[in-house]
């Protein structure tokens, strides 16, 4: 064993072999994210319930946001989720600057979908939309303050989706002069890849939020 | 590897990407069509499905992974159906429906 393990740089002493090293590290990471699912599922289901009760109110709070403003931001987080499969792709072949260009790539679609994120939330605090002591609603005079349960909504699904991709463009930081020096081979480079995973699920809690908040107010018909 | 090995292997991500841009095309226009309720909803939430399906198989790399992989993927789908079926299964039926408050 310990001669198999001196010719198998990256292989840690524990397996046998890259496969199993390989099948440990995303069964981990898929069971992390099964855990991810269900923290976000509460926020889901906060928000169907309310939904529910108040289907009127959602549809005129969610006119309040520029769904163009939402569909560009999703066209962004699904170019900053191709920059990472080129990332992966380039840690499996072993180029590291492909990794490196992908990461960055990444980093920068991210940065732009934040940024616009900023200027929305800026936006909605000037109309004062944030849920709080200095909520006021002068819209549509039907409904009353659960319309700012919607806003506490957006505000904490997206808040939370946000805080998940800050999070994961800290640790690419980290990634971008491991990736440079070559820390990552054909043979192991399941870090990269299971940050992958972490990246993608992010993008894939995006196209929820979506079309939940930004476009339920153009179908929804303007009657109760 | 041969630049033809190279083309092979970056065409199926880009095919994604067109597809996954392609149904957020889709989803806004069925925005704009008044399905009535629920229609919208399952509308946009099957469109949903279909590009985290999309993200999941090729992104992901579930489509080719193993049946340990495959069974912790659904895990964590099947929890968050059985999560919304037991919630709907009480809001969605109650016979006193609310309507939205008057404003306070």
């Amino acid at each position: 064993m310990a001669d198999a393990h001196a010719h198998a740089p990256g292989l840690a002493h524990h397996f046998e072999s890259y496969e199993q090293q390989k099948e440990s590290a995303f069964l981990g990471m898929w069971i992390f994210l099964a855990q991810e699912i269900m923290f976000f599922s509460g926020l889901f289901t906060c928000y169907l319930v309310y939904r529910v009760l108040y289907p009127h109110a959602f549809l005129v709070g969610s006119r309040e946001l520029d769904w163009r403003i939402g569909a560009a931001n999703t066209v962004v987080l699904l170019l900053s989720s191709f920059t990472m499969v080129v990332a992966v792709l380039g840690a499996k072949q072993g180029r590291r600057k492909m990794i490196v260009l992908g990461l960055l790539g990444t980093l920068l679609f991210g940065g732009i979908f934040l940024g616009v994120k900023v200027f929305e939330y800026g936006s909605k605090w000037e109309h004062h939309l944030v849920p709080g002591p200095y909520f006021e609603w002068h819209g549509d005079p039907s409904v009353g303050r659960e319309v700012e349960l919607f806003f506490s909504l957006y505000f904490g699904m997206t808040g939370m989706h946000a805080l998940h991709m800050v999070i994961g463009m800290g640790i690419m930081l980290v990634m971008l002069p491991l990736a440079w020096r070559g820390k990552w081979t054909p043979q192991n480079h399941n870090f990269v890849e299971g940050f992958g995973l972490y990246w993608h699920f992010v993008d894939i809690v995006w196209i929820f939020l979506f079309p939940f908040l930004y476009l339920i107010g153009l179908s929804g018909g303007s009657s109760h | 590897m041969s630049e033809h090995e190279h083309h092979s292997l970056w065409k199926p991500y880009g095919q994604v990407l067109v597809a996954l841009l392609v149904l957020t095309v889709v989803t806004v226009v069925a925005a704009n069509f008044h399905f009535g309720t629920p229609w919208s909803d399952l509308v946009a939430l099957f469109i949903a499905l279909s590009k985290a399906a999309l993200v999941v198989a090729f992104f992901m790399h579930v489509k080719g992974s193993t049946r340990l992989i495959k069974f912790a993927v659904w895990t964590g789908v099947i929890g968050i159906a059985i999560f919304f079926a037991l919630t709907l299964s009480d809001y969605a039926t109650r016979v006193i429906t609310y309507v939205d408050a008057p404003r306070m």
